[in-house]
């Protein structure tokens, strides 16, 4: 590689009580590339991404993001945090505040933005992605798919290098998927980098530029989704993928 | 810092953490009516007429019912008790309004520093949890006798000698270690998913306490909050043991003078009726919470 990956992990351990989730993983993603990471449920990709932006402390190995690694010691994880915007499968809007609040809340609290600039940034992104008239709302009158696209844009309000998505459309009602996967395309046509946790096959196929098969901990096989979903190498890849044709999600 | 967590623990359902509490549920006594309709409503008004009027009639009725009204509901007594009693309640609100503000404020600081994740707060986890368990422990009524009589006499310069001042502090040392616990309570009913988006979007532990937990949890617990206030509202009677001429002290002074306890009966009213506001007051506000947050936006 010339240039400086956008993210890179390498030898990535990560276990709990005694039970090992990661066990060893190496990949490095480029700037404006798009990662989907496919796997089993419990094979460990909510946790790599959780262990990207230090959500979850790591056991071993190491986490670089613009080659800066943020698992060295005394590296301030607010300031990094600020850099990688993670959306998780639940949502988790602030319940007792605005979608306004919500989205400003970060770009005020943690980056010292000013209101005026933030509020300005908020209703841009909101706009964009036709949330504006809702921001004045609290997130319990939003629907699921609403709420999820608030919690992107209060992501894409700090401005980060890297997004990272776990299995965001996961608790929709299946009319909502769309419009969500729908904002992803676009952020991806926008050259943002991401990695994406998901079980949403054709999607995954449809927007990566490269899918990671997860499993037991490793990432078992890796390569363009042509070759992941057309000729998978692996016999557990291929067990994986016949499972969910057979489930009728592919 | 959040990890030690199992991995699935951060991923309720959507909507699991934010959970609006439902306040007032059960709080509607004539709630059920509504859907009985006219028929149901008259067998209401009619069982609910009998019922209190034969408890009446039986009460009013009994022989020893005269004795009863001379010695407990004397008018006379009744309306000329009142008023002192009333002049000196105006004490025992400012015991407790001041007393309460503090508590608020000392119970939250406890509060916080008990939640404190991360090996260097162990003292400070150490300390709110032993400050809870030693005044969570000891009769308020010892605390106050301790500190009213014992404080002033250390004579120590610049310690105040004011018996009113000791029996706030009194309080608030034993209501904090109260109020700490139920906030702690709403504290830890905050999911955990909340404090994880939060510190995704690099705010510090801090700000994260101050936006995204202690304003839920506060909101969670004001129920629970109203009692520990009403609680306080009633111990302000207790400071009368330092001799301190307060509302308690002046019925019993005038039950005393007047070989009748119907003084007693007055201020047991002025109780019952500052408590009912605050509990509608509080049920206001949280329903209030609840509407805002199902509300459509644009206020």
């Amino acid at each position: 590689m010339t240039e400086t990956a956008a993210l890179a992990i390498e030898g990535l351990h990560k276990s709990f009580d005694g039970l090992e989730v990661l066990k060893g993983i190496d990949l490095e993603v480029r700037e404006h590339e798009v990662v989907c990471v496919i796997g089993a449920s419990g094979s460990g990709k909510s946790t790599l991404l959780r262990c990207i932006n230090l959500l979850e402390p790591v056991n071993a190995g190491r986490v670089l993001i613009e080659g800066e690694e943020i698992t060295a010691r005394g590296v301030d994880v607010n300031r990094i945090r600020q850099h990688v915007g993670i959306v998780f499968q639940a949502f988790n809007l602030f319940p007792h505040m605005t979608v306004l609040r919500n989205v400003t809340l970060g770009p005020i609290e943690a980056l010292g933005t000013t209101k005026g600039e933030a509020h300005a940034l908020a209703t841009e992104l909101l706009e964009r992605f036709g949330l504006v008239d809702k921001r004045d709302d609290y997130p319990d009158r939003l629907s699921g798919g609403q709420q999820q696209r608030v919690a992107i844009v209060r992501a894409l309000a700090m401005k980060p290098d890297v997004m990272l998505l776990d299995e965001v459309t996961s608790a929709l009602d299946p009319e909502l998927v769309a419009e969500v996967l729908n904002v992803i395309r676009e952020l991806a046509a926008g050259g943002m980098t991401m990695v994406i946790a998901t079980h949403e096959m054709g999607f995954a196929r449809d927007i990566a530029h490269r899918v990671c098969f997860l499993d037991e901990g490793v990432i078992l096989e890796e390569g363009v989704p042509e070759q992941i979903f057309s000729s998978p190498r692996q016999e557990r890849t291929q067990r994986f993928l016949q499972s969910i044709i057979d489930a009728g999600r592919m | 810092m959040i990890g030690g967590q199992a991995p699935g623990e951060f991923e309720g359902l959507p909507g699991g953490g934010s959970t609006p509490p439902t306040g007032d549920r059960g709080s509607k006594i004539l709630a059920p009516l509504k859907a009985e309709g006219a028929g149901g409503v008259a067998i209401a008004v009619v069982s609910t007429v009998v019922v209190f009027g034969l408890i009446a009639f039986a009460v009013l009725t009994s022989s020893g019912w005269p004795a009863i009204k001379e010695l407990f509901f004397d008018p006379t007594i009744f309306w000329d008790s009142l008023s002192k009693i009333m002049e000196k309640f105006s004490r025992n609100v400012f015991i407790f309004v001041v007393a309460e503000v503090f508590v608020l404020i000392l119970a939250l600081i406890l509060a916080v520093m008990r939640s404190l994740r991360g090996p260097v707060f162990t003292p400070l986890r150490i300390l709110a949890a032993a400050y809870t368990d030693l005044f969570r422990a000891v009769p308020t009524i010892l605390v106050i006798l301790l500190l009213g009589f014992g404080a002033p006499a250390l004579q120590i310069k610049g310690v105040p000698h004011s018996d009113i001042f000791w029996a706030i502090v009194a309080l608030v040392l034993v209501y904090s270690a109260y109020v700490a616990e139920v906030y702690r309570a709403g504290i830890q009913s905050v999911h955990p998913s909340q404090v994880a988006s939060a510190r995704a979007l690099g705010l510090s532990r801090g700000k994260t306490m101050r936006f995204v937990v202690v304003p839920q949890a506060v909101r969670r617990v004001l129920p629970p909050l109203l009692n520990d206030f009403i609680g306080l509202q009633k111990d302000s009677a207790l400071v009368g043991v330092l001799g301190y001429q307060e509302a308690l002290r002046q019925a019993q002074i005038t039950s005393a003078a007047e070989f009748d306890f119907t003084p007693y009966v007055a201020l047991a009213l002025v109780y019952i009726v500052i408590t009912i506001p605050e509990a509608r007051f509080v049920d206001w506000l949280v329903a209030r919470d609840q509407r805002r947050r199902q509300a459509a936006g644009g206020v």
